[in-house]
């Protein structure tokens, strides 16, 4: 059961990623980015992580997408145009991170494999328990953490503000 | 039924990371290449989770919290500069954001 649903929603989650990439509309891309955010939640979700798979479909499918589409719509971008150089790009591109991808899979992969147990975490993680570990050990980047989205809020308003030249 | 090994939600991870790369690479869109880095991030995050059920540690859980976090700041400035890159030369090409240049 469990490598039925990987498999699949691992494929979903590929051919979608590959869709943002491959897509010439930035609309269509952004919409192939929520449908591969939904299928690394159900992975988040196999692998144990209820909570973080629920903040991925709020925050990241939600809130962050949602922010793309507001400024892509607002500002329309044109459909690419994919010119006679895009192949030298796309080798540039392609090459070494095939490379780096095969070397990643081939090599790395059998001989370093983790050495835990495997074993799935009995249960579901509870947010009980993420939580005691996020407001005890992690208390200080916590706090670190909502200075910095008070400085990106301050940020975004800065730079969207208009200035009549 | 078998459980799924590690390794495979690993490789998923680096497939996915690699295409992020190659999508920033290859792109000229502002928003799609912010997109191809938004789709890095999250192959980093499936790396975390896989690891955290590996070695049955829930700190994982935690960085991928924090991960999350960053990636919404991110795209809140990220955004506010592309709309300020349009506004300022009327382009979302990235090629003809060149002004820095020497």
């Amino acid at each position: 059961m469990e490598q039925i649903v990987f498999y699949v929603f691992a494929a979903v989650a590929v051919g979608s990623a590959l869709l943002v990439v491959l897509q010439q509309r930035a609309v269509y891309s952004a919409f192939s980015l929520i449908v591969c955010f939904g299928a690394l939640a159900v992975l988040y979700f196999q692998l144990g992580a209820a909570l973080v798979a629920a903040l991925q479909v709020i925050v990241y499918a939600g809130a962050i997408m949602v922010l793309f589409l507001f400024v892509i719509m607002l500002l329309d971008p044109q459909a690419e145009r994919f010119g006679p150089d895009r192949f030298k790009k796309t080798a540039l591109a392609g090459l070494p991170m095939a490379a780096f991808l095969a070397f990643v899979l081939l090599r790395v992969f059998p001989a370093w494999s983790p050495r835990g147990s495997g074993e799935p975490i009995g249960s579901v993680e509870g947010p009980k328990r993420i939580a005691h570990i996020l407001f005890q050990d992690y208390l200080l980047p916590f706090e670190v953490t909502s200075i910095l989205i008070l400085v990106a809020i301050l940020g975004a308003v800065v730079l969207v503000k208009h200035r009549p030249d | 039924m078998g459980m799924v090994p590690a390794t495979h939600y690993l490789a998923l991870g680096a497939v996915l990371f690699v295409i992020g790369v190659a999508g920033f690479i290859v792109r000229r869109n502002v928003i799609t290449m912010f997109m191809s880095v938004e789709l890095m991030l999250n192959a980093v995050n499936l790396t975390f989770l896989a690891y955290a059920r590996t070695w049955n540690q829930v700190d994982a859980h935690i960085f991928v919290f924090f991960v999350m976090t960053v990636a919404a700041a991110e795209a809140a400035v990220g955004l506010a500069l592309i709309l300020g890159l349009d506004r300022h030369s009327q382009t979302l090409d990235i090629d003809s954001a060149d002004k820095l240049q020497g």
